[in-house]
């Protein structure tokens, strides 16, 4: 598998990071590297192997459906850029 | 299918395909993988915990009753439950979603295929497959209406469990959808799962629909996003068929896109944003395990399960008599067929269902009250069927009597008591009536003899106005047809 530039910017732009494109290469061969080296994983047969989830012998835990959390809107808001009494406000989404 | 269902274009006619993703919410006191309140209305960012917020470090623990519920409802629709399924990101960016992905289940859902039956106005049913339910999170809400330059963001939603139930392609035309919105939303009301409220946004749908020659390949569908009613589902549906009709008709191909219905306008428009983001880059979620559990546990539920839709409909019809159309009205809301069955209760259930369809759905209806409030119990409403039943008063008097117990709020014996309505069965008295009516009208009982037959009806008519509606039906029948006779 490997990458070119257009994935690249395809990939910044659905996570919306700015890229110029002068950065577009360099980050591609980089990105082709540690693709490669994870690639090596494909050398070992996994036919009739299921995937590994856990490397402890664990069960997911579940939890009482019960109110606990929440009632909280200044933690919550406390780290945001720009806030309208306690709302987020973000620059404008146009639907 | 049935030709009916063809829309006829320029070019001959055509069928629309619809297939239906509907988000029901979990109705849990908390989200699914946080302990925040889920209660709707609360002040903006109040039920927020800070895994809801997406915080750095915070942890997914999943709500076992939001599970439990996924699979009453995919017992419900009679599907296959996976024992072993598998939470996955699908990555997307929007405003209101903090995390960058929503957790939900890709490949492997908690449960697979199933189906639902529709019930049809004509009393027949048809069968919708069902290709799967799965549980994810619910996203937070944007209000872009409140500023010119910046769109609020409550995340209160963020987080909630949802129920996405995947239909299979087979519905032909709005009708059958609108149906099998209303089914699935009575089957979530019966099990308790989701409380259906389409006006919260409990319940919504998101809508595919394509066009294509009767018995040609499928054509190219567009998604139509979060319809929040059945009317607006089929307006929807009707709006968007014609104006793919129209497109290919004039030689266009359909664009696959996502489309927003305008309520306003009645039309749906692209919704050109979300393009981009049909690249979901789904992986498995490595902050969840898969969830797994017994085929007991599983077994232990099917057996609490209460009586469905379908299968209360069966007994309305079988041990009860009821057609089958009168059987899916009641068994729509399981208040009403609760209502019904003690109405019916040691009584004629036929009867007892003719009088809950017509009657008290008619006045009931008419008050603007629910059933709670509403001054007609079943125990009323029985005892007005059991002065029909014994013969104390005509169905036809029932209904001023019925009449009568809503304005008043007695019972129906205390009124036909108050208002002398019992219903004459002595024939001797009725006898009396028909000679009063004979010899006030002797020209039309010489025309009846002379082989008028349909001058009966007349005579009928009058001879229960002359007894005030009180006389029996029957006895005043077969009376006047010996005394006319001769």
């Amino acid at each position: 598998m490997s990458l070119d530039k257009a994935a690249v910017a395809k990939i910044a732009k659905l996570a919306r990071l700015k890229m110029e494109p002068d950065r577009q290469e360099p980050l591609a061969s980089e990105l082709n590297r540690i693709l490669s080296f994870v690639e090596e994983l494909q050398s070992v047969n996994t036919d009739n192997v299921p995937p590994m989830t856990s490397v402890t012998p664990m069960k997911l835990r579940q939890r009482e459906d019960a109110v606990t959390d929440g009632g909280q809107p200044e933690a919550v808001l406390k780290n945001a850029p720009q806030r309208q009494g306690d709302f987020y406000t973000v620059p404008k989404v146009v639907e | 299918m049935a030709e009916k269902d063809y829309i006829q274009g320029a070019t001959g006619p055509w069928e629309i395909v619809i297939g239906m993703e509907v988000h029901a919410q979990v109705s849990s006191k908390s989200k699914l993988f946080s302990g925040a309140d889920t209660t709707f209305g609360a002040e903006p960012n109040h039920q927020v915990s800070l895994v809801d917020a997406a915080m750095p470090g915070m942890l997914p623990v999943i709500n076992a009753y939001c599970v439990e519920q996924a699979v009453r409802t995919g017992l419900g629709l009679k599907a296959q439950i996976n024992l072993h399924s598998v939470f996955d990101r699908k990555n997307y960016f929007y405003a209101d979603l903090p995390q960058g992905y929503q957790i939900s289940q890709y490949l492997q859902p908690i449960v697979g295929k199933g189906e639902l039956l529709l019930d049809m106005p004509d009393g027949s049913t048809r069968t919708i497959g069902i290709t799967r339910l799965h549980l994810e999170q619910d996203a937070g809400k944007s209000l872009h209406d409140q500023s010119p330059r910046e769109s609020f963001i409550d995340l209160n939603r963020s987080g909630v469990a949802l129920m996405e139930i995947v239909s299979e392609p087979d519905m032909r035309n709005s009708e059958e959808a609108g149906l099998y919105l209303k089914k699935l939303r009575t089957i979530v009301r019966y099990l308790g799962t989701c409380d259906g409220n389409m006006d919260e946004g409990s319940m919504r749908a998101d809508v595919n629909v394509s066009v294509r020659k009767p018995g040609g390949p499928l054509g190219t569908r567009c998604e139509i996003k979060n319809v929040n009613s059945v009317r607006f589902v089929q307006q929807a549906i009707e709006y968007e068929a014609r104006r793919q009709i129209e497109i290919l008709e004039d030689g266009g191909k359909i664009d696959q896109e996502t489309r927003l219905f305008d309520t306003g306008k009645g039309v749906t428009r692209s919704m050109r944003s979300k393009e981009e983001a049909h690249d979901y880059r789904y992986f498995p979620d490595p902050d969840l395990l898969p969830l797994e559990f017994e085929q007991s546990w599983v077994d232990g539920i099917k057996a609490a399960l209460p009586e469905l839709p379908d299968e209360k409909k069966a007994r309305f019809i079988e041990k009860l008599g009821l057609s089958p159309y009168d059987a899916a009205v009641l068994v729509a809301e399981k208040e009403s067929a609760d209502f019904y069955e003690k109405v019916a209760k040691g009584r004629d259930g036929k009867l007892a269902a003719n009088w809950v369809i017509t009657e008290y759905f008619g006045l009931l209806n008419k008050s603007g009250q629910s059933m709670e409030e509403f001054v007609i119990t079943a125990e009323k409403l029985g005892g007005l069927i059991d002065l029909i039943s014994d013969n104390t008063i005509s169905n036809r008097l029932a209904k001023d009597v019925f009449a009568l117990m809503v304005e008043t709020g007695k019972d129906a014996a205390t009124i036909v008591e108050e208002k002398g309505m019992k219903q004459v069965t002595d024939t001797g008295a009725i006898e009396k009536v028909i000679d009063e009516v004979m010899a006030a009208n002797q020209d039309k009982v010489a025309e009846y003899r002379s082989g008028k037959d349909k001058l009966f009806g007349f005579f009928v008519g009058q001879t229960m106005k002359a007894s005030g509606g009180k006389a029996n039906p029957a006895a005043v029948n077969e009376l006047l047809k010996k005394k006319l006779a001769g």
